[in-house]
């Protein structure tokens, strides 16, 4: 046997082996990113930057809407290590139970895996967190992550302003920018403007090292973003008279809305009964909300927009000018009181327009909308009743009622205008007339606006026929208010058929005898009207709405004070105080605001 | 003599170039996995890199002044070398520093010597002066037992201390041996015994239910298959056989059929009934078995991404950050494979890789061209702890091996194994470099 021969056998081994090497490192190295991955996993983390969220003003410039630091106490499950679970609670200030709790609802929860960090506490203060964090280092795992939320500076416009809280499942389905534990604007101003005011979140990618403690930043920061800070509002509120309002609204149950009528300004916003919006943020967040939600007297219902009223008289002042309009009256038509076809009050027979609306006759209306609805087009009574009936409601519907207003404000209810659909579909097609419907001519029947409607429909009075569409906005990060509130929207009614219906109203509030007499206010010249509706079996709600001054009008407003009766005892007076504080900035009259402030609706 | 005075003709520089390159490379790699930002000068004696840089000076030293002694005296002297590194093994169990559960280390100072890493040299040195002056050619059964023994004595204090992976190297000998005579069916014996040690463990630690023999009983399948092949051995041996040798070849296939049997149980009963918990998870790990404890294969899951997150080119020096943040333990010693796969990536470790081919190979050639028997044993001896330290380590890091301890020849952070493989290396060198001189 040659034993040199044996040395290839040796050399074949070896070279085997080493090309077996090769083969395995090209497969861990090159073709295969699974262990790469791997090393990803281990080695980096990504966490996101917050950026300040946009703050709010006044229209004074007066912030209304801060940011403060709170943190989330985070937890990296992976990295939790021989924890001395009671002395952590004593630490956090909880039971045992409730961190058994917390951690089994963790566990539970979509997003949990134990390399993904989990939000363990959320919201703590930074007073309570700062004895929590010079501790955490001996708790692996553990770490607190700062993040904002919101501080109102005023405690006012709760509901106008919204708040902002942790997203739910269908805000991360409808928009991947968000993602579980962010917050997004709930309500009012906070949600209409979340694209504004939340701004850009960054991400910062990280090493970390097995502890899972940041080392250094990845590739030099080359992946990382910036955060963008969000947009700061200016709110058209005023926050001097938002906070009367509410303070003129306490015990009472209603609403308030004041509009600038050359601009749709929303001035004030009023919903009562209302609360402090600082109650929702932080830890208590939750139970406060639970509270607030349980509320029997619905703290949490905006009524100043949601809220759907039948508008009574007020809404005679419209039939009016669309029949001016439509050349069925003249400012000096009078129409008989025929008190068998429709009840009246008062000392009157046979009123002109001004009259009319001055004693709020009844029959007088009833006649002006049969002029409209019965157009004498088709011979056919029913039919012509449903051409006339389609033709009223289109205009009815350009002062903005049975129709979403254009508006800034999240959540409107567009009230209720019946046209031909809706009677065609009670009374079937061709079965109804006139004389089937005639109680909508006073504003009853199945018509429904919102307080903010109607405080609209003072700003198009006060405008002689046009308005911008209502909104809380007047610019957003120095770029001004949104296009779609710079453009007004009109009536198509000649400003001159409104001087008619305003010197009424001026009456309304200045004439002896007048149903709005407690509106008067001294040094202006206020056009209202009194509505009261009817609500039985409880009290009517209390509705005054007006524009003042007369000539060059600064506010238009509604004021629903419910179950409070007469228009003209409660509501009228609220809305003068709301007009003097808003223009004179001072009240002349303190016994008149202290009988507002005494007056309990409940408790 | 007169031929072989001057070394410097003789030397082979090829050898001594990739030495080098390895030890350089070697050092770089623990200059990365030991950094610290607060030590970042090279010589802080404080540091891994910096006492590395003191060993290798030390080596340098060490292998100039080996190469200035005479190649006789390494054969003259083996049987003393070979003895007093035996007394120290026995020493180091007596007097020895436990370090990680095993008592292998002599400290003196701030320095540790680990005696095993010089057992290989003296082992070598030994067994090639053996099978050279009694011209052993592996035939009798007394020559066997006494090559065996050379090795099995210092293997088994090492087993003592205890240190498996060099008890493992111990086996590479089997090459040397095989080159000067021993029977290939070692080899073949040992290919077999691999593929059916293999087969044991994964059947036998499944948990699947088997038909007729209930849970866990995938052990007797392996057994009924050993007897199948046994049956149709005996059936080839009647087809094809001739008549006359019949009854010998009969003979093997019945002895292989019990040796397998007895192997194959032998392996079962070894894993499931005799080896430690943790030694048996890693034998699990190594073939992707179900482990119970999941923090049992986090040594080999980082150094595979540690190696895996390496790519093309790597990460670069100083710039892998599992290596930085010492996401794989040992990464200094054991693991510094790791380092190599992440900052150097595919073409580093290739390269490195490719290094160690190579000196293995020239030390095969260098021993094939001795005239000497004593300096090609020696030579063979060499190479192959080298190889099976290369096959060991990096089949472990790399997952293809069970994860046992043994350093890296000259990238492993520690002066002694340093030191033993430059001792290794260079006495074959001087060796070789006599190679015209030796007429024997
Ligand atoms: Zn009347």
């Amino acid at each position: 046997m040659n034993l040199g021969n044996r040395k290839f056998v040796v050399i074949g081994i070896v070279v085997f082996i080493i090309l077996a090497f090769i083969v395995r490192l090209f497969t861990l190295q090159i073709s295969d990113d699974y262990w790469s991955r791997k090393a990803a996993n281990l080695t980096e983390r990504s966490t996101k930057i917050y950026p300040p969220r946009g703050l709010i003003y006044d229209r004074k410039g007066e912030l209304l809407v801060a940011n403060q630091a709170i943190y989330d106490l985070m937890m990296l499950p992976r990295e939790v290590k021989d924890l001395d679970t009671l002395r952590f609670c004593a630490l956090l200030k909880i039971s045992k139970d409730e961190f058994d709790e917390r951690l089994a609802k963790m566990r539970k929860s979509r997003g949990w895996a134990s390399n993904k960090e989990q939000v363990f506490i959320k919201q703590i203060r930074p007073e309570d967190f700062a004895p929590i964090a010079e501790q955490l280092y001996k708790y692996p795992g553990f770490y607190g992550q700062p993040r904002t939320v919101r501080n109102y500076k005023r405690g006012i416009g709760a509901l106008l302003l919204g708040d902002i809280g942790e997203v739910v499942q269908r805000d991360i389905d409808r928009d991947p920018y968000y993602r579980p534990g962010d917050y997004i604007g709930k309500g009012g101003i906070e949600m209409a403007y979340e694209d504004y005011l939340r701004g850009q979140k960054g991400v910062r990618f990280m090493v970390i090292d097995p502890m899972g403690r940041p080392q250094e930043s990845f590739n030099e920061g080359d992946f990382d973003t910036l955060a963008i800070s969000g947009q700061n509002l200016v709110s058209t509120i005023d926050s001097d008279l938002q906070a009367y309002g509410e303070y003129l609204m306490q015990h009472k149950k209603g609403s308030i809305v004041a509009i600038e009528p050359a601009t749709g300004e929303i001035l004030a916003m009023v919903s009562s009964p209302t609360y402090d919006p600082n109650l929702l943020v932080g830890r208590d967040r939750g139970s406060n909300y639970g509270l607030l939600q349980n509320d029997s007297l619905l703290p949490l219902y905006n009524r100043a927009i949601k809220g759907t009223y039948r508008p009574g008289s007020i809404f005679k002042m419209v039939q009016a000018l669309i029949a001016l309009d439509e050349d069925k009256i003249t400012p000096q038509t009078r129409i008989a009181c025929n008190r068998n076809l429709i009840g009246c009050h008062g000392p009157h027979t046979y009123d002109d327009l001004e009259g009319a609306i001055i004693h709020s006759c009844n029959p007088y209306f009833r006649g002006v909308m049969q002029r409209m609805v019965e157009a004498n087009i088709k011979k056919d009574r029913f039919e012509d009743a449903a051409i006339g009936m389609s033709h009223w409601k289109e205009r009815i519907e350009s002062f903005g009622f049975g129709t979403a207003l254009d508006t800034d404000v999240p959540g409107v209810n567009r009230g209720n205008v019946p046209g031909k659909k809706y009677y065609d579909k009670i009374y079937g097609e061709e079965r109804w007339a006139f004389s089937t419907i005639y109680s909508i001519s006073i504003g009853e029947g199945e018509l429904l606006v919102n307080p903010l409607q109607m405080a609209n429909l003072g700003a198009i009075i006060a405008n002689r026929g046009y308005y911008y569409p209502p909104h809380t906005v007047k610019d957003i990060g120095g770029q001004g208010k949104l296009e779609r509130f710079r453009t007004p929207l009109q009536t198509n009614i000649d400003p001159d058929y409104f001087e008619t219906v305003v010197n009424a109203m001026q009456k309304v509030v200045e004439q002896d005898g007048g149903t709005a007499r407690r509106a008067r206010t001294p040094g202006i010249t206020v056009c209202g009207k009194t509505g009261t509706v009817q609500n039985d079996p409880l009290p009517d709600h209390s509705v005054f709405m007006a524009f003042a001054p007369k000539e060059n009008p600064q506010i238009a407003i509604s004021v629903y004070v419910e179950n409070a009766g007469f228009g003209g005892t409660w509501a009228a007076p609220i809305a003068s105080l709301m007009i003097e504080q808003y223009i004179n900035d001072s009240i002349s009259d303190p016994r008149k605001e202290q009988r507002i402030i005494d007056q309990h609706f409940f408790d | 003599m007169q031929r072989g005075r001057d070394i410097r003709k003789n030397i082979d520089w090829l050898s001594i170039g990739i030495y080098a390159a390895l030890v350089i490379c070697g050092w770089i790699a623990i200059y990365s996995a030991s950094f610290s930002e607060a030590h970042p000068e090279i010589w802080d004696m404080g540091m891994p890199y910096g006492k590395q840089l003191l060993w290798m000076g030390i080596c340098a030293l060490v292998a100039l002044f080996t190469l200035n002694i005479e190649g006789e005296f390494f054969n003259r002297f083996s049987p003393i070398i070979y003895l007093s590194v035996t007394v120290m093994l026995v020493l180091v169990l007596l007097i020895g520093k436990k370090v990680g559960g095993a008592r292998s280390w002599f400290a003196i100072g701030s320095f540790a010597i680990q005696p095993s890493e010089f057992a290989k040299m003296a082992t070598g040195l030994f067994l090639a002066y053996f099978i050279n002056t009694s011209g052993v050619k592996f035939k009798s059964f007394t020559n066997r037992l006494q090559v065996f023994g050379i090795v099995a004595i210092p293997a088994g204090l090492i087993l003592l201390q205890p240190d498996a992976g060099t008890v493992l190297v111990f086996l590479g000998f089997i090459f040397a041996m095989y080159r000067e005579g021993l029977s290939g069916n070692i080899l073949i014996i040992g290919f077999a015994s691999l593929i059916l040690g293999v087969v044991s463990i994964i059947m036998g630690a499944n948990v699947v239910e088997y038909p007729w023999f209930g849970e866990q009983s995938g052990i007797f399948y392996v057994g009924l298959g050993i007897l199948a092949l046994a049956a149709l051995g005996f059936l080839g041996v009647k087809l094809l056989v001739l008549p006359r040798n019949r009854k010998r070849t009969n003979l093997i296939v019945l002895a292989s059929l019990f040796g397998a049997l007895i192997f194959s149980g032998g392996v079962y009963t070894g894993i499931e009934q005799i080896l430690k918990p943790h030694q048996k998870e890693r034998i699990y790990i190594l073939f992707g078995l179900e482990v119970n404890n999941p923090d049992a294969d986090y040594n080999i899951r980082h150094a595979k991404a540690a190696i895996g997150s390496g790519g093309w080119r790597g990460k670069g020096v100083l710039e892998g950050p599992m290596t930085r943040y010492n996401f794989v333990p040992e990464q200094n010693t054991d693991f510094i494979f790791c380092t190599i796969g992440e900052e150097w990536g595919f073409i580093g470790s290739v390269f490195v890789l490719l290094l160690f081919a190579t000196l293995i190979l020239r030390l095969l050639f260098l021993a094939e061209r001795q005239r000497s028997q004593f300096s090609r044993v020696y030579g063979y001896c060499v190479a192959s702890i080298l190889f099976m330290h290369v096959l060991i380590n990096i089949g472990m890091v790399i997952g293809l091996a069970p994860v046992i301890g043994i350093p890296l020849p000259f990238f492993s952070y520690g002066g002694s194994s340093l030191l033993g493989f430059t001792l290794l290396i260079f006495i074959m060198l001087r060796l070789d470099s006599e190679r015209f001189s030796v007429f024997r």
